[in-house]
């Protein structure tokens, strides 16, 4: 497998590889599968009907990790990628994911990644995902993701969905149902810069007895940029959810948190908290009483937010 | 060395003198306490000290230099530490990371662990942990002072560093400025406070009361003097308490 050093960049960016990956692995660059690898227990196949692969985990897999990073690097592409990812009860995996768009051209270039996950009884999977744009070009970097989990009882799910850089227009669509003591744990990093727009909705189902969600976003809106987070937790069942969008709105940025949560059962329990608001001034004056300048200050205080 | 000139400043559009006309002289290599009633104008003193205040009129150089218009940054850099009355918390900053930009270089992690132990604080447990609302204000109070600590700078303000601190810390941080005062020489530290276990290992007192200097001097002329003074009195049921 031959990378330029775009297409190594963006991967670096996004999966933190400069290389083939260990283990079992999907390389897409520019609508192509470019590298593609099996592993004894993880097994990797094309789909026929539609864009995509089918990633299936052997029942009581550990410590085993699968990269199926996207790159493009093509001015004007679109396309939509269907991955579905069964994953065996009693495993233990990491999925490392990602996408990174290079756009030096005037065409939009767009990915719509559709991820469904059927987790198994038991099982764990740990799940990372970034998105990440750059080039000079005038079109668009698009990404609208769509996340749907499945989880069978008492198997968990931690979900860190990052989107820091060069990302022009982002839809991004999660939908989670859990059976009993199944528990999801999501933590969103999101920074929208320019005129950019991120839209992210979360809807998740407690269907199972002991199930348990906890939806955490921390967001900074810069320059011109907008951001939607709606995120809705439905108990169910007797079950704990809780969701939080705290924000950092900067410049002419503009932020709209919309949680919600619906108890169809009297042993649901769930909470919300959401807060916007600008860098603290006191934070900005300590960090200069260490030397730093007020620019510095800011982006100490905004990598940590988003770390 | 700092040196304060008619140094006002007022609120209110000038209706309310908080400090009116405070000349003063920081040298190298002196411990300094600044005492008196609370709303005296100690805090805001350090404040534009440090920069973060501006004064309405008056001068302040260090070392030779006008740092009356710079910058919280430039006095900084000059050399100009502080330590916050009430510690800032972030999210996702780590106590690793601000005594890192404290030091001003990629610090180890023993070395930044240092720095926590002078301040009583098991430096493992603490190294990672953000400096967020899930540390106690004691446990904010100590790291902000192991960060101030960490920068080394010619002049320290410290701003009450015992307020809110427990009595067991509160011994330690009296050693801690006791091994500081050995080890300044060249530099100097001044602290706000009402203690009199910190009025104790000062060179000099001032005792600042509605804005002006009522009095100034060495250790052993003030502090007889405070003895039976309202302030004297806060301090002593202030020890009691802690003691009860």
């Amino acid at each position: 497998m031959k990378l330029d050093k775009i297409q190594q960049y963006l991967l670096k960016e996004i999966a933190d590889i400069t290389d083939t990956p260990e283990g079992a692995y999907n390389i897409r660059s520019n609508s192509q599968s470019i590298g593609r690898q099996s592993s004894a227990n993880i097994t990797i196949t094309p789909k026929t009907e539609v864009s995509g692969i089918d990633i299936r985990i052997k029942e009581g897999t550990k410590n085993e990790r699968v990269h199926i990073p996207v790159v493009m690097t093509e001015s004007g592409l679109k396309e939509e990628v269907y991955n579905d990812f069964y994953i065996g009860e009693n495993s233990d995996v990491e999925i490392v994911a990602g996408c990174g768009i290079d756009n030096c051209g005037s065409h939009d270039s767009e990915h719509d990644g559709i991820h469904r996950f059927f987790i198994g009884k038991n099982a764990k999977v740990k799940y990372v995902e970034k998105h990440f744009g750059s080039g000079e070009g005038t079109g668009k970097r698009i990404l609208n993701p769509v996340t749907e989990v499945y989880m069978d009882e008492n198997s968990s799910c931690e979900m860190e969905m990052v989107q820091i850089k060069g990302v022009d227009d982002t839809v991004r669509t999660t939908i989670a149902e859990l059976k009993s003591g199944a528990s999801l744990v999501v933590r969103e990093r999101l920074m929208t810069h320019n005129k950019q727009q991120a839209f992210s909705v979360y809807t998740v189902s407690l269907n199972g007895k002991g199930s348990s969600a906890d939806v955490v976003s921390r967001a900074v809106a810069r320059d011109s940029s907008f951001q939607k987070f709606e995120a809705k937790i439905v108990g169910n069942a007797e079950c704990k959810g809780h969701t939080e969008c705290d924000s950092i709105i900067m410049d002419n940025g503009k932020i709209l948190a919309v949680p919600a949560l619906e108890a169809n059962d009297v042993d649901a329990a769930l909470v919300h908290e959401a807060a916007i608001g600008k860098i603290a001034g006191e934070q900005i004056e300590k960090l200069m009483t260490l030397g730093l300048t007020e620019a510095e200050a800011e982006e100490e205080i905004i990598n940590g937010f988003l770390r | 060395m700092l040196k304060i000139e008619n140094l006002a400043f007022n609120v209110n559009t000038g209706k309310k003198e908080i400090i009116k006309d405070i000349s003063l002289e920081i040298p190298d290599g002196k411990l300094i306490v600044i005492t008196g009633p609370n709303g005296g104008g100690k805090s805001t003193l350090a404040k534009l000290i440090a920069g973060l205040e501006k004064p309405t009129s008056g001068k302040i150089s260090f070392n030779g230099t006008d740092i009356t218009n710079m910058s919280i940054t430039e006095r900084a850099k000059l050399g100009i530490g502080f330590a916050f009355q009430q510690p800032v918390k972030f999210k996702g900053i780590r106590v690793i990371d601000l005594i890192r930009l404290s030091a001003g270089r990629e610090l180890t992690i023993a070395e930044a662990c240092e720095y926590l132990s002078l301040v009583g604080l098991c430096a493992r447990e603490y190294i990672d942990r953000e400096v967020n609302a899930s540390l106690s204000g004691g446990e904010l109070k100590r790291i902000e002072i192991a960060v101030v600590l960490a920068r080394k700078s010619l002049l320290t303000v410290f701003d009450e560093p015992e307020a809110g601190i427990d009595l067991w810390s509160f011994s330690n941080l009296i050693d801690v400025f006791r091994k500081q005062r050995e080890e300044i020489k060249d530099r100097s530290i001044m602290i706000i406070s009402h203690q009199e276990r910190i009025l104790n290992i000062a060179d000099e007192i001032v005792v600042l009361n509605d804005g002006e200097i009522e009095k100034q001097g060495t250790r052993d002329d003030i502090l007889p003097e405070l003895i039976g003074t309202s302030s004297a009195v806060q301090t002593c049921l202030g020890i009691k308490k802690e003691l009860d």
